[in-house]
């Protein structure tokens, strides 16, 4: 049959069930009967939970002196039957959530603190990605400046930490790497603002790095990198044991610059959970990377103390090490040593962590084909070299992944620590909170609130890593 | 297989200086043997095809030549140094040797440019800007300055390996291996890599190539060199190796690529 067409034919819209929201639900919600009955069930089961939920999320009273006086308000407005949360616990104790029993005068140290945090990391986080580390600072400063007015203190004080605010933002409209010297003091202006006490501690904890430096500069042309670093964390650690402590005693004596100190029992909340979190999580990712060096190495010794290290240390549960932290410790070190329970707790934080991230890493750096780690000798670049610029970049890359897991895992996992005493959010301030006579038998309000702050800060860092990701992808393109 | 064009190697001169000189070598692999009783020197400014049937060897030698592969026996001098455990020696050898891989192992997380620039700002502590002037140039001549702040993905494979090309000679080096650089590449894109290995070789670089190109071996080669087993069966100028090959090894494998 021979046809020849006249007249073409115009477009025409696609009939009603092929477009828009009625194409999208039945594509979506009821391709088939057994989709159709799964969509049925869901939003009846979204009904009868939200049915449940709303009214005593929307009932929630937020001021009250005791939960006797909350079920009273709720009885009053929605009749005797109504339920309704007390959300008036966290009104009147949300300053033990967050501080534990830090002193209420020196509140302003961890609110700096927690502000300096984020600009310290700025650097880090946004180096080549100028806009979001403005905003960042700039938001974080305000916030900070925010916070410090509403806590205790003289108002000369709260105009000095507004300069230091402005100038770390000053600092970051020029380049975020000029805030790098921030970064490099932020862990002893930690040391010092939280744990108050003489500023000589720090500083001459600061020296010891110094010492450090020097030695290393010292020997590194006479006697190689590995060795002259080895020997100047030899006199470094010579330094912190014998001298530092008299150092910085004689200098306080000439010298008095001092803040009210605070002992670790009196630390808790999120400031006990971001202390250890931010910590190890910072501590843990260098060690992981060597670590995870150490196990590829052919150095026999090197790997398998690598090796050792870390299958011991991730076939040990976390509280397991924690006990070990608290108490067993202490028998092996010398009895005039005093160690610090938070700093042990976040040693072996560290250490857990540190074992999880090098195996993450490890998987990275098996995922590099072959060519890289020859183009890179092949080009005369030394070991540490190649690490640093071909290798690390992409190892690391594809394990942002795995990485950013196990610090999600760690943060939470922080919460464990009131096992050993310490005086967590999750567990330690409410079972503290709930102890009280007003406040007894409230159950639900304390754990919701906790959750949501570190479901916050895990969902932040989570956001971070897609982004990072983003950024990185660069080799498909 | 692409025919370059035919340049009288004649022009090109070869000193009397020695860059690689490699006695009695031997290598294992395991209990393998996969580098038997080696011997081989290599002038300045010559340039040697090495070819042979896969497993014959031939890409582990080279491989020996810069420390990529260690070897257990013998002597290899390249460049006056020898090349034993000490590291410094190794790292001063790769320096001035420049490699060419089959698969360009160009570094995908950075730019062409940074690509480039890495082993000589790194290796040669030369200013970042002088480096950056330096890559441009070797771009230039392996034609392609426009892809400079492209990243190696978003190349061609041709384009690739010439990339991989200019990134050794940034390095300013004395020797430049070239390890199989057009087996992984398609057929059209075989032809410009040669133009630049042809551009290479009339510059005077010492270069030793395993590959099989034969074209491109009879254009340039001072001298080809036959391996089987792991072992030199047969080496020559290249128009006595291709018209008149003395050991029956060579006939078999000459006529088995020439064949078709």
């Amino acid at each position: 049959m021979n046809f020849v067409r006249t007249q073409m034919l115009p477009p025409q819209s696609p009939p009603v069930t092929e477009r828009g929201a009625v194409k999208w639900l039945r594509e979506n919600l009821f391709s088939g009967p057994l989709n159709t009955i799964l969509t049925v069930l869901a939003v009846l089961t979204v009904y009868y939970l939200l049915s449940m939920a709303l009214p005593w999320l929307l009932h929630g009273v937020w001021t009250a002196n005791s939960l006797t006086e909350c079920r009273t308000i709720i009885a009053a407005n929605y009749g005797p039957d109504a339920i309704g949360a007390c959300w008036a616990v966290i009104h009147a104790r949300w300053y033990q959530f967050i501080f534990g029993f830090y002193p209420p005068e020196a509140y302003w140290r961890p609110i700096l603190d927690f502000g300096l945090m984020f600009v310290a990391m700025t650097p880090l986080l946004f180096a080549d990605n100028p806009r979001s580390a403005i905003k960042l600072v700039g938001v974080v400063a305000v916030l900070t400046v925010i916070g410090l007015s509403l806590a205790q203190g003289p108002l000369w004080l709260l105009a000095l930490c507004t300069a230091l605010m402005a100038g770390c933002f000053f600092l970051v409209l020029q380049s975020p790497a000029r805030l790098l010297p921030v970064t490099l003091l932020y862990p002893f202006a930690t040391i010092w603002l939280l744990w108050g006490g003489s500023i000589w501690g720090p500083v001459m904890m600061m020296a010891g790095f110094g010492v450090l430096a020097i030695v290393y500069s010292l020997l590194s042309t006479r006697i190689g990198v590995v060795m002259a670093t080895a020997a100047g964390f030899v006199a470094a650690c010579i330094w912190w044991l014998a001298l530092d402590g008299a150092v910085a005693a004689a200098l306080q004596s000439l010298i008095p610059l001092a803040i009210q100190s605070v002992p670790s029992d009196k630390f808790g909340g999120f400031v006990l959970s971001f202390l250890i979190g931010v910590s190890s999580i910072a501590i843990s990712l260098p060690i992981g990377v060597l670590l995870a060096l150490g196990r590829q190495s052919d150095m026999l010794l090197i790997k398998s103390l690598s090796v050792a290290f870390i299958e011991f240390v991730r076939g040990v549960p976390l509280i397991t090490m924690l006990f070990t932290a608290s108490l067993l410790l202490q028998y092996f070190l010398p009895p005039q040593v005093q160690f610090d329970l938070i700093l042990r707790v976040v040693i072996l934080v560290t250490f857990f962590s540190a074992a999880y991230n090098a195996e993450v890493i490890r998987g990275g750096l098996a995922a590099l084909p072959k060519g890289q780690f020859e183009a890179a000798d092949a080009l005369g670049l030394d070991y540490w070299q190649a690490q640093r610029l071909i290798i690390m970049p992409q190892a690391l890359k594809v394990s942002i992944p795995g990485i950013v897991s196990t610090f999600i895992g760690l943060f939470k996992d922080t919460t464990l620590v009131t096992f050993v005493g310490l005086a967590e959010p999750l567990r330690g301030i409410t079972t503290i909170v709930r102890a009280d006579i007003y406040w007894k038998g409230i159950y639900w309000e304390p754990y919701l609130f906790v959750g949501a702050i570190f479901f916050a800060a895990c969902y932040g860092m989570s956001r971070y890593s897609l982004y990072l990701e983003r950024k990185l992808m660069t080799d498909h393109r | 297989m692409a025919e370059p064009a035919m340049t009288n190697p004649a022009d090109m001169s070869v000193s009397d200086e020695v860059a690689v000189q490699i006695t009695a070598m031997n290598k294992w692999y395991g209990t393998f043997h996969v580098l038997r009783d080696i011997n081989m020197t290599v002038q300045k400014g010559e340039r040697i095809v090495v070819c042979g049937p896969s497993g014959s060897g031939k890409s582990t030698l080279i491989r020996c030549n810069n420390r990529l592969e260690e070897h257990q026996q013998g002597q290899i001098i390249v460049d006056g140094t020898e090349l034993t455990n000490d590291v410094k020696n190794i790292d001063k050898v790769r320096s001035e040797v420049g490699m060419v891989f089959q698969h360009f192992n160009l570094f995908p997380h950075l730019t062409i440019l940074e690509n480039l620039t890495l082993a000589p700002i790194w290796v040669r502590k030369i200013p970042k800007r002088e480096a950056e002037e330096t890559a441009m140039y070797f771009l230039g001549k392996v034609k392609i300055p426009e892809q400079a702040h492209k990243f190696p993905g978003q190349l061609s494979g041709g384009q690739q390996q010439r990339v991989a090309i200019a990134r050794s000679l940034c390095m300013k080096p004395r020797i430049m291996l070239f390890d199989e650089p057009t087996s992984a590449l398609d057929p059209e894109m075989i032809k410009e890599v040669l133009d630049t290995m042809i551009d290479l070789a009339k510059d005077g670089m010492t270069m030793i190539c395993v590959t099989h190109e034969m074209g491109f071996a009879q254009a340039v080669a001072n001298r080809v060199i036959f391996m089987d087993q792991g072992q030199i069966v047969e080496q020559n100028e290249p128009k006595e190796f291709f018209n008149n090959p003395k050991s029956d090894r060579t006939k078999l494998f000459l006529s088995q690529i020439l064949g078709h």
